[in-house]
């Protein structure tokens, strides 16, 4: 079964499923990503970065897209697209820049690949001390002893992009306290939660993409 | 040269007090004129002759001595295992190369001291000998020496004769003494010209007379006996007694001492290393000079080679091929492949700049400095306190670990922006990431390798550094061209034998044979003859294909390219690597094209990077050489097509010597009239072999597909210029061979 049928969803729904239907076999070509698909993913996307995902689709210099391969949503060009839809199936490992991936349950997980274009466009944004940086990268949480700078009107469970004091992207979390909650909590409260840092790229070198 | 008399401007006025003539007045050689009279030596002197004197008959007696119980059968035996097995081991570690030399020498004049003293044991009862020595000397020796002998008595200078080299090492450093003795004794006026020319003349002669026996004596010394094949073993044996027995005790020592890495060169050098090869090294330098009779030039050639394997832990096959790639420098190749080449990384200019990484780096406590001047990406490392694999800036793309060898083929290949770049072999992704680089994220790079774990490597290293133009695919690069095939560039970083690399895996040294370098050159021709295929030679700006590998051996690079120069449509061209020394041409049995001197190799002794090869080609017409009646021959083992290349090599190279080799229109058509014949030859030989087959309708079928094939080639570039879509080609000629079988 590639793809779930208008029928299944149907069935599904009236069992009580309401949460996107996914197939349950590996797609062996890219596709399109599906309407909940996009939705999900978009979701996600617009906790980091709002309203900038628009950036991403009508961009000036050439036409870009989105597409699912064996779960995992990587954004290509279309010439990218076009070439390595000759390469499509089981040997294509990579092409363009692997987002994140579907979960078997169908929830989005962001990778820290797609940092390259979330740090750009972020909205919320926390810096960290030299001390705390280390840390980070090991895949700790944020306390508020290493907290550098943190940006203005930060809600609650915002996604923010994580930076040490050069400027350097380091990951990205989400924060769990608001600004005006961080200022109050003691040094060993968690402030941002951690999702992906880069050093992922050594200790998950096998299940990033 | 040094000093001269002023014989004639003796009464000219000087000019002025130089600073020289204040150190050093000019020399006179008047000493010499004060020889008849005679010379007083020193209280001291005196002393110091007297001395001499009786250690000399001291040693005499004991050289006497010796030759009572004579073992005239261990000689030549006794020789070698002086110079291999010497009892003072543990001195000798510790000395340089150049005091092993000395103390060689002096072992041999010991040798000769015994032999004479040998030789002259029966004759010194008759004392003829002695006499005839005494007149020897008489010539020979210096008015100063004569002096000596007078004084001394009859035996001493029988001694004196015996011990011969050292005697006249003496008698030198008297000479010198004398003369600066005589220098202040001497006033007298030149009413002496004559005399002086005279003594000169005479002193020549002397000087020549002993210099002569000074020959003579080296002579005898220098010769350096092989052991025989007996020896050997019995020398096997022993290392294997002695490593056993003493291992243990050996090497915690000598680890402490030395450290990990010198440990078993140490342990194999003290007993056969060092000085065998220096030996033979030197003897092979001048073989006609300093040979033993009736050894040949292979022998020494066998020892020096187990020699250094024995130092260096190779195994013999491959030192062999060393020996044959660097007979003058085998030494600084080997010893260069003992230390590690200098670490270094490329700067990601995706996401930073030389400049501005530099300091960041600084500031972590790397410290780093920009690399070779043909590089503007290279840093390197000198020493570092933080994990150079771990710094945020790693993580962040900013710099890739990578050998600096690992630039050159994508330099040479020099990408550009929005074309389609094809990486067969990418795994880690250090060269792909730097193709990604120079193209600045546009047009499509595909990265492609054998390999499925590795190519998680790619995708992680390709993503990190922020590359977005990247595809990952895991194919079989032979299998490449039908996926897809009109790149602009291809670059093959083809798998091999690692032979340039030993000092990053010593594993090399061991475990590679004759078997493996084959099986590498096969493989390696295969993904050549994958990779023009998926080239596009219509490309508007490339074109062309970049063959490199980290290995030195002549299989895996030269001869690949020469055989994809017969396979197919593609020319050499410039790498546009300035430095690096050119490829071989001709190579012991090998005789290659010879535009593969526009190839380039690299060497770890000479340009501190790893042992490299690069090689650019340029793709002129898709069409493929005899497509159509090809049947196997890409599928062909490696040795097969050897011999069949080397069949057709030589009518080759005779066309190829009346035409200019650049020319590409000239060239293609060569190429694909030779490649016709060996087909036709080759088809000739299938028929032979299979006679009971239905041998006519082949035949046929060879003609007619060899003649419209000739007939393209010759109107050359109209059909490769009417080739619009290149990637059709192959395929027609595919459905072609389909339908003929």
């Amino acid at each position: 079964m590639r793809r779930a049928t208008p029928m299944v969803i149907i069935v599904l729904w009236l069992r009580g499923v309401r949460r996107p239907i996914f197939p349950c076999g590996q797609a062996k070509n890219m596709r399109p990503l599906t309407q909940e698909e996009t939705n999900t993913f978009f979701e996600k996307l617009s906790k980091y970065i709002g309203e900038n995902i628009k950036l991403l689709i009508d961009r000036q210099d050439g036409s870009y897209c989105f597409r699912l391969h064996k779960d995992r949503v990587y954004y290509m060009s279309e010439e990218q697209l076009k070439i390595g839809s000759s390469a499509a199936g089981d040997t294509l490992l990579s092409i363009g820049s692997c987002f994140g991936k579907f979960t078997k349950s169908g929830k989005f997980h962001l990778h820290v690949t797609a940092l390259d274009y979330l740090a750009p466009y972020a909205k919320h944004k926390v810096w960290l001390k030299p001390s705390a940086e280390q840390q980070f990268l090991y895949g700790h949480h944020i306390m508020k002893s290493g907290l550098g700078r943190l940006t203005e009107d930060t809600e609650q469970y915002q996604g923010v992009i994580v930076y040490n004091m050069n400027d350097l992207a380091l990951g990205f979390g989400v924060a769990a306290k608001s600004t005006l909650a961080c200022r109050n909590c003691d040094p060993m409260t968690i402030v941002v939660f951690h999702q992906a840092d880069t050093g992922q790229y050594i200790r998950d070198e096998d299940t990033l993409t | 040269m040094g000093r001269k008399r002023e014989i004639l401007e003796d009464d000219k006025p000087k000019k002025g007090p130089g600073r020289k003539t204040k150190k050093q007045p000019a020399p006179s050689f008047k000493a010499l004129l004060g020889d008849e009279g005679p010379k007083k030596l020193s209280h001291k002197q005196k002393q110091r002759q007297r001395k001499r004197e009786e250690k000399k008959a001291e040693k005499a007696s004991a050289g006497a001595k010796r030759k009572a119980t004579p073992t005239p059968n261990s000689r030549p035996s006794k020789k070698p295992k002086l110079l291999f097995d010497s009892d003072g081991d543990d001195d000798e570690n510790l000395r340089s190369s150049d005091s092993e030399e000395e103390e060689m020498q002096d072992e041999f004049s010991e040798d000769d001291v015994l032999s004479d003293s040998e030789s002259e044991a029966l004759e010194k009862e008759s004392g003829k000998k002695a006499k005839k020595n005494e007149k020897k000397a008489a010539n020979a020796a210096t008015p100063k020496a004569k002096k000596q002998q007078e004084k001394g008595n009859a035996k001493t200078r029988k001694q004196e004769k015996m011990a011969a080299p050292e005697s006249d090492d003496e008698e030198e450093d008297e000479k010198s003494d004398s003369d600066s003795d005589d220098e202040d004794e001497s006033d007298e006026e030149m009413d002496v010209e004559k005399a002086s020319k005279k003594l000169l003349k005479k002193q020549k002669q002397d000087e020549s007379l002993a210099q002569d026996e000074l020959m003579l004596n080296i002579k005898s010394q220098e010769k350096f006996t092989l052991p025989s094949g007996q020896e050997i073993e019995k020398e096997d044996i022993l290392d294997l007694v002695i490593l056993s027995e003493c291992s243990l005790l050996v090497l915690l020592f000598v680890t402490r001492v030395w450290g990990k890495r010198d440990r078993v060169v140490n342990a194999s050098n003290s007993r056969s290393g060092g000085r065998g090869i220096s030996h033979i090294r030197h003897i092979l330098a001048d073989f006609s000079e300093r040979r033993e009779e009736g050894r040949s030039r292979k022998e020494y050639l066998d020892q020096l080679c187990r020699d250094l394997c024995a130092r260096f832990n190779y195994n013999e096959f491959l030192m062999e091929r060393l020996l044959g790639l660097f007979p003058n420098e085998i030494m600084d190749f080997l010893e260069a492949n003992e230390y590690p080449r200098p670490v270094t990384i490329r700067t990601n200019t995706l996401k930073t700049r030389r400049r501005d990484l530099g300091p960041m780096l600084i500031d972590r406590g790397v410290n780093v400095e920009p690399m070779a001047r043909w590089s503007g990406v290279g840093l390197t490392v000198f020493d570092t306190k933080v994990p150079l694999g771990a710094t945020p800036e790693y993580l962040g793309g900013h710099y890739m670990l990578q050998g600096g060898a690992s630039f050159l083929p994508v330099m040479a290949l020099a990408p550009q922006e929005r074309e389609r770049v094809l990486d067969m072999c990418a795994a880690p992704g250090g060269k792909s990431s730097y193709i990604a680089a120079l193209m600045k994220n546009t047009g499509l790079l595909w990265s492609n390798d054998a390999n499925r774990e590795r190519c998680k490597a790619i995708v992680s290293n390709l993503h990190r550094l922020g590359v977005i133009n990247s595809l990952v695919t895991n194919y079989d690069g032979r299998a490449m061209k039908k996926v897809f095939h009109s790149f602009d560039r291809v670059l093959l970083d083809a798998p091999c034998s690692g032979t340039g690399v030993i000092s990053k895996d010593e594993a090399v040294k061991i475990n590679k044979d004759e078997k493996d370098i084959l099986r590498c050159s096969h493989l390696q021709k295969e993904l050549l003859l994958s990779a023009i295929d998926c080239c596009n030679a219509n490309s508007k700006t490339g074109g062309y294909i970049v063959y490199s590998t980290c290995s030195i051996m002549v299989e895996e690079n030269e001869w690949v390219i020469d055989y994809a120069l017969k396979k197919r449509n593609v020319k050499i061209v410039p790498c546009g690597l300035d430095f690096g020394k050119e490829g071989f041409v001709n190579f012991e049995q090998h005789r290659f094209h010879p535009s593969l001197r526009l190839t380039r190799r690299f060497y770890p002794h000479t340009h501190n990077l790893d042992g490299f090869f690069v090689a650019k080609l340029q793709k002129f017409s898709n069409k493929i050489p005899g497509e159509e009646n090809k049947t196997d021959q890409v599928e062909e083992n490696g040795e097969e097509s050897a011999k069949s290349e080397n069949k057709t090599d030589q009518a080759e190279e005779n066309g190829e010597d009346s035409a200019k080799s650049g020319d590409a229109e000239s060239k293609g058509k060569k190429a694909a009239n030779s490649d016709t014949k060996k087909q036709a030859k080759q088809k000739s030989t299938d028929k032979d072999s299979e006679t009971s087959k239905s041998s006519s309708p082949d035949k046929n079928k060879a003609k007619k597909n060899a003649t419209p094939d000739k007939k393209n080639f010759q109107s050359g570039k109209k059909v490769a210029g009417k080739l619009k879509k290149p990637g059709f080609l192959p395929k027609k000629g595919f459905k072609n061979k389909k339908k003929g079988n």
